[in-house]
């Protein structure tokens, strides 16, 4: 009992993770490797405005925090992607230089150690079935099929989502309707940057902030994306169950250090067997060489 | 008004360089010879002149190290299309082999290094083989991710000494064959790679980068084509971290460090990607500032995010495609 409830709520983190660098990639065909690096700064910028400065009641601090973190990812997209949109080289050295920028600056400015929490939104714990889960993290469940539900909603219902579900399906049709490709691009780039730091909001009270968890998330991320085909979103969601479970039999029956050993692990069998992941249908034939 | 536009036009003796014509006088063929002469020999007397600066005689080494590993990114990057964000991998697998081979089965050092950079650069090739028959993003993403969880590997099995590293490696004989080896190597490695991309192998790789279906209809195999491409950039990083191992008489997880990755894509970048050349120029400029930067830690990794950065949107042709255009070309002014 035990090992499902924890592996429900890990895959809900997993694939919390994993959205906005899905959503980015499926729209704007930008491997955003500059995802973790957001995730981060968007837990260090709700502490800094609730500790550091005037001390900000949480909501206001978590809501301008995510603004801010989606800020910076239409920024990016702005002025550094648009210039060099199409070039695959390019496009993962500069969003992997940003993420690392970012990373390593909040590192030398002081992000280290255990100083840095943020509080959880309920304390305190109650038992299901038996077994004593924390407010927390039932909140994680309940706010992430949550996001699922509306971002499903808002790309099949309304008029931007359905643009940015244009692009993503054919863009020089979609452009030929009038949608403008980069407004798109730099639409789900914020959103996407929003989402990690919806993530980052729900699962940093879990732990602490610290640098090496941006690398975790990004390399989580990656992982559920790749195995659920990426862009997939039904595949994300899924393949985020898959690791989810698959990490929480490892935590019980071996240790916690091999969590991200099952993560690489599933990626290469994912290679091996079906490269374009579960649902990667579409893009099978472009894919593969 | 009259609208001016900027026209470029081959210097005279570039002409004449280019034919039979060249070795008519001293003057072309000096400025045929002359830069890459300037570069080899500055290189060989560098570990000489730099006795009056004892510090920066293992700059040079370290230099050269970065300049292989820079060699190696350029090489599967620009010409065989693969993003490779783990060049730390290769360092790490060569470092940490040539310490089992050295301290472990106690082979000599002469042997231990080469032992290891082929060893290494097979295992290598096999770990990345599962996403070698694939487009697209999937290379840069498994190579973001051995080096860290080689990491977290080695921390959770404790085994070649854990976080402590393997210490007591033997150090190379003397300085100068310190200096020299990794020196001629990463000449060798410079212009035998500048010699390979023009070869038959060479215009496949190419190939594959360009246009795979193109290569896959004339009957070769792109996946085993792109295998042999890292095993060939594996071997450079290998060899480097064999090295690098051996010179720090220790292996141990900094092998597996950011720097190693990061610092050889920005001098690509900013030397000129696809002009190899350019990779070791790169590296000669980023090392040195990296030394001079040692005291902000981790920052120095932000400068070099940032350069790149500025490079790749801004100048994304580099330094030496910039420099050989002003070398061959003059411009000037004229009326449309």
């Amino acid at each position: 009992m035990e090992i499902i409830i924890y592996g429900v709520i890990n895959s809900v983190i997993l694939s919390l993770m994993a959205l906005g660098f899905t959503l980015v990639y499926s729209i704007a065909r930008v491997p955003n490797f500059a995802h973790g690096a957001l995730y981060i700064t968007t837990g260090y910028i709700a502490w800094l405005l609730m500790n550091k400065f005037v001390s900000f009641p949480y909501p206001l601090a978590i809501v301008i925090s995510i603004g801010i973190t989606a800020l910076i990812g239409a920024l990016i997209y702005r002025f550094i992607l648009i210039r060099i949109r199409g070039m695959e080289i390019s496009e993962i050295i500069a969003t992997y230089a940003i993420g690392l920028a970012i990373l390593e600056g909040l590192r030398w400015g002081g992000l280290r150690g255990g100083t840095f929490t943020l509080p959880p939104f309920i304390a305190g714990s109650m038992e299901i079935f038996g077994v004593s889960i924390d407010y927390q993290r039932l909140i994680i469940v309940a706010v992430g099929i949550i996001i699922f539900a509306s971002l499903y909603l808002f790309t099949h219902f309304n008029r931007v989502g359905l643009a940015l579900r244009g692009i993503a399906q054919d863009e020089r049709a979609a452009m030929m309707l009038g949608i403008d490709s980069d407004m798109t691009a730099i639409v789900s780039l914020a959103i996407g940057s929003g989402l990690a730091g919806f993530a980052a909001i729900l699962l940093l009270p879990l732990g602490n902030i610290i640098v090496e968890q941006g690398y975790a998330v990004l390399i989580f991320a990656i992982a559920v994306c790749v195995i659920g085909g990426l862009g997939s979103w039904g595949g994300t969601i899924l393949a985020s169950f898959i690791i989810g479970f698959a990490q929480i039999l490892t935590e019980r029956f071996l240790s916690t250090h091999y969590m991200m050993v099952v993560a690489l692990l599933a990626i290469i069998i994912t290679l091996l067997i079906k490269p374009s992941g579960i649902f990667g249908k579409q893009k099978e034939l472009e894919e593969r060489v | 008004m009259d609208e001016m536009r900027k026209e470029r036009i081959d210097r005279g003796v570039r002409v004449r360089a280019s034919g039979l014509y060249a070795i008519s006088s001293w003057r072309e063929m000096l400025y045929l010879m002359g830069p890459p002469l300037f570069l080899i020999i500055g290189i060989i007397v560098l570990p000489i002149i730099l006795e009056l600066a004892p510090y920066w005689k293992r700059v040079i080494n370290i230099m050269c190290v970065y300049a292989l590993l820079a060699l190696s990114f350029d090489f599967l990057a620009n010409f065989v299309g693969l993003v490779c964000l783990g060049g730390a991998f290769f360092v790490g697998v060569g470092g940490y082999l040539s310490a089992i081979f050295n301290v472990y089965l106690h082979f000599p050092v002469y042997l231990s290094i080469p032992l290891a950079t082929v060893c290494g650069a097979f295992l290598c090739t096999f770990l990345l083989m599962p996403c070698l028959p694939l487009r697209g993003v999937y290379f840069a993403i498994v190579t973001l991710m051995y080096p860290l969880l080689a990491t977290r590997v080695i921390e959770a099995l404790d085994i070649f000494g854990g976080t402590n590293g393997i210490t007591g490696l033997d150090s190379l004989p003397n300085e100068y064959v310190e200096h020299y080896a990794i020196i001629l190597v990463t000449l060798f490695f410079l212009y035998g790679m500048r010699r390979f991309v023009n070869q038959d192998v060479g215009l496949v790789i190419r190939g594959i980068k360009d246009n795979d279906q193109a290569v896959r209809a004339s009957g070769i195999s792109v996946t085993r084509m792109k295998a042999f491409a890292v095993f060939v950039a594996a071997f450079m990083g290998c060899f480097g971290g064999a090295y690098i191992s051996h010179m720090y008489m220790w292996a141990g997880l900094s092998l597996f460090a950011l720097d190693f990755s990061i610092i050889p894509i920005a001098s690509v970048v900013i030397g000129g990607g696809g002009t190899l050349l350019g990779a070791v120029i790169g590296s000669f400029i980023l090392v040195p500032l990296s030394e001079v930067l040692r005291n902000f830690g981790t920052f120095r990794i932000v400068i070099y995010c940032a350069i790149l950065t500025g490079f790749i949107v801004f100048k994304s042709e580099g330094i030496m495609v910039y420099v050989m255009r002003k070398y061959h070309q003059f411009e000037r002014w004229v009326k449309v």
